[in-house]
């Protein structure tokens, strides 16, 4: 028993610190918004150079052989620094699932070009809305002429802007259109729509619509029967890689107000020297604090994936959890920044809508509180 | 970093949990969990002090040298887990948490060689002289004054939420020994026999029905000179150090999750007619568990700085904030969990030796008691309004 992070994960910690200091600030920012893909290949390039394009897969694969606690290490870092580049997209959400569901082959060939930046993923999955589940996938591809042809419409695709290939899922009609199963999709195969719009926030997201799509045999992703519990798994990990990222936001935002509430002086004093100020700021640092724990707890809980029940029970606790406490920090910082709080020209606005999307994305709080509930409920002692 | 138990403390954990098989009888458990307060009546503890005592396990945080088992961080964590989660008494920490550390880090020879085996064996029961009716929060306007006279310090004043005032035979006070510009400065820590002339005890009734505070009132009280701790005026630093250790130095997340056990057994049983089915109630023990969780984990992390020999930095008053609340938020949803029997009210004592059968059952009872009891719990030892002034101060920099 050590919660002490190890000399590793501080050399990490600190290259990624540094790196999000010199490339982050507010200018760098702006332009990342105006930036047609939402982010800037160059940092991207940087990334795959120092390893972290690697870092969750495994050593036999290339990969750089780091678990959730490196990425939660990363995640939290370029949440401090919001940055805007696909790394949930291509690395925790196509990569993970290619190495999941991937056959040798496929692994072969996806992973090396996603480590060394070549490639960029999206993963397109809902289509109505996350408090549906994740189960809720209308559609449909035919095995025909040797191949597949995909139709459907997918919504809320982070980054499909930059993708190279789509990961999409769809029904397999011969199974009683129960199985889900995977396809890798090159992004200007013929019929793929892509509209798209700026991300809350950074980013980009988009629209997906595939119009008789026709794919290779071996556009498919594996050949297991069934991709919803490794989809179910990834997106677990990614729920709480993003609990990491909040945790960076909910820290800048806290460093911003406490800085601020320091030097705007009303009625001849600092506003920190007013009592009621005082004790909001304990709020949000303990509200910091305890997202930070609940991330790093998750990292190291989520990896263990011999139990689905655990790991569903740490993922959605890790959302309650952080996803509260990211509302009230973030609530409470414009609140205490007074008018400037709900301007442009501060970044505090970005913080805040990025936390809304951390809100948002894979199920609400509240539906994660319902998961959990019953999950635990399930569990309770007779 | 992991949250694993290593070989070593896995065979450590093997071992007090056959020592707890052994020792900790089922009525000891019972009695103790129907103890709604914060601390158990001795009766409740003497047994298990006693087996303890025998073993060397009293006193978890206490080096070889005074009579502790000289524990790891590690190991205290594993023994306290054990002990929570098999629901055994709580000894009461005045002794054991309190006075003696600040014994052992500031008293003389003699008095380490006198008081601290008598706390490990039970001799000695110690009650804390903080408080006054007028100092409450700010503790260092106290007022009771012990003036020096020859070989001995006169006692005047009064102090009041003195637990356990009723059985201890020793206390430990905070007195004014003389006035300065800066008044935490005229302060002293002195060591009071309970049966001296001129102590009187007023029982103060707690809102759930039971004793467990009084007012102390001294009139006249001698104390001789060597009952005084470190140098006179300096009490205000040596009290820090003991409030310091009572925020943060225990561990309160495995008390917490067997509290939450409870009550989560309660709410899948008959008797709550299973109220863990309603949305509401599974919503909020989750809730609640997800704040437990957070709050172990902070607390494992103070515990793996510790045993690197870091200083965890000023976190304490987080952690006594937060352990607080979260036992307030169990016993708020125990009385939600016991619906409509929440309205018999039962103020006899002790719960476990009722001397008729009372009209709900003893585990459905006990929960509205706790829960009134539980309300103290952000108000005493620095109320939550004061740790987070603290916070303010000393972590954030303000």
């Amino acid at each position: 028993m050590d919660l002490a992070p190890t000399e590793a994960q501080q050399m990490l910690r600190h290259s990624i610190e540094r790196f999000v200091a010199e490339h982050y600030d507010s200018a760098a920012r702006r332009r990342a918004m105006q930036a047609p893909e939402g982010f800037k290949r160059d940092n991207w390039r940087r990334f795959a150079e120092l390893g972290w394009l690697g870092l969750p897969f495994a050593e036999q694969v290339g990969g750089f052989g780091g678990g959730p606690p490196e990425v939660a290490i990363l995640m939290e870092e370029l949440g401090r620094g919001l940055a805007t580049e696909p790394y949930l997209s291509t690395v925790l959400l196509g990569g993970a699932l290619i190495a999941e569901c991937g056959s040798e082959e496929q692994q072969g060939t996806l992973l090396p070009a996603i480590m060394n930046g070549e490639r960029l993923l999206s993963f397109a999955h809902y289509e109505t809305d996350a408090r549906a589940g994740l189960s809720a996938v209308r559609t449909m591809v035919r095995s025909e002429d040797q191949g597949w042809t995909l139709h459907g419409r997918k919504i809320a695709v982070l980054d499909a802007t930059s993708a190279d290939v789509h990961l999409v899922s769809a029904r397999l009609p011969d199974q009683q259109g129960r199985d889900l199963a995977l396809f890798l999709v090159p992004k200007d195969a013929a019929g793929v729509r892509l509209r798209e719009a700026p991300r809350l926030g950074g980013g980009r997201v988009a629209e997906l619509i595939f119009e008789q799509v026709r794919l290779p045999a071996n556009a498919r992703l594996g050949t297991s029967a069934d991709v919803l519990p490794a989809i179910e798994a990834v997106v677990d990990r990614a729920i709480a890689a993003l609990g990491a990222e909040a945790a960076g936001m909910m820290r800048a935002m806290f460093d911003a107000t406490l800085a601020y509430t320091k030097v705007r002086n009303q009625f001849g004093r600092p506003l920190a020297a007013n009592q009621v100020i005082r004790h909001r700021l304990a709020d949000m640092y303990i509200q910091c604090e305890e997202a930070q724990a609940m991330a790093a707890r998750a990292a190291l809980l989520i990896g263990n994936e011999a139990n689905a029940t655990e790991r569903s029970l740490v993922a959605s606790g890790a959302k309650v959890k952080i996803g509260r406490a990211a509302r009230y920090v973030a609530e409470q910082a414009v609140q205490l920044h007074g008018a400037m709080g709900v301007t442009d020209e501060l970044d505090l606005g970005f913080y805040f809508k990025r936390l809304l999307v951390f809100e948002a994305l894979f199920g609400s709080v509240d539906f994660h509180l319902q998961r959990h509930a019953a999950l635990f409920g399930n569990s309770c002692p007779e | 970093m992991s949250l694993s138990l290593t070989p070593d403390e896995l065979r450590f954990r093997d071992e007090v949990r056959a020592f707890i098989a052994a020792h900790l009888s089922p009525e000891s458990r019972r009695a103790s969990f129907l103890n709604v307060s914060f601390f158990s009546d001795p009766d409740i503890v003497a047994p298990w002090q006693k087996a303890l005592h025998e073993r060397g396990w009293v006193a978890p945080g206490w080096p070889h040298e005074h009579g502790g088992p000289g524990w790891s961080a590690a190991q205290r964590w594993i023994f306290e887990s054990e002990c929570a989660r098999a629901g055994a008494p709580q000894l009461s920490p005045m002794g054991i948490k309190m006075v003696g550390p600040v014994l052992m880090r500031f008293g003389t020879t003699e008095q380490k060689k006198f008081y601290l085996p008598r706390i490990l064996s039970g001799e000695d029961r110690w009650c804390q002289g903080y408080s006054e009716p007028g100092s409450g929060s700010d503790l260092a306007s106290l007022k009771t004054r012990a003036v020096r006279r020859g070989e001995r310090y006169v006692v005047n004043g009064t102090k009041i939420w003195t637990t356990h005032a009723h059985f201890a035979n020793r206390m430990f006070a905070l007195v004014r020994t003389s006035d300065e510009p800066r008044q935490q400065d005229g302060i002293s820590f002195l060591l009071i026999d309970m049966k001296s002339p001129g102590i009187t005890i007023r029982p103060i009734m707690m809102i759930s029905g039971d004793h467990d505070v009084n007012q102390v009132f001294f009139d006249d009280v001698e104390v001789p000179l060597a009952n005084l701790v470190g140098e006179e005026g300096r009490g205000w630093t040596y009290g820090k150090y003991l409030l310091e250790f009572e925020r943060g130095g225990g561990v309160n997340s495995p008390k917490l999750k067997y509290a939450l056990e409870k009550v989560r057994l309660l709410a899948n049983s008959d008797l709550s007619c299973h109220a863990i089915s309603r949305p509401e109630i599974a919503t909020k023990l989750s809730e609640i568990e997800l704040d437990l969780q957070t709050l172990e984990f902070a607390e494992l992390k103070v515990l793996s700085a510790l045993q690197r020999g870091d200083n965890p930095g000023p976190v304490s008053s987080i952690l006594k904030l937060r352990a607080s609340e979260v036992h307030q938020a169990i016993t708020r949803v125990g009385v939600e969990i016991v619906g409509q029997n929440a309205l018999v009210e039962e103020t006899r004592r002790p719960l476990h030796a009722l001397d008729d059968e009372p009209l709900i059952p003893e585990d459905v009872l006990s929960a509205v008691p706790r829960h009134l009891n539980g309300r103290a719990n952000t108000i005493f030892g620095g109320s939550s309004e004061i740790q987070r002034d603290i916070i303010a101060r000393q972590v954030l920099g303000l």
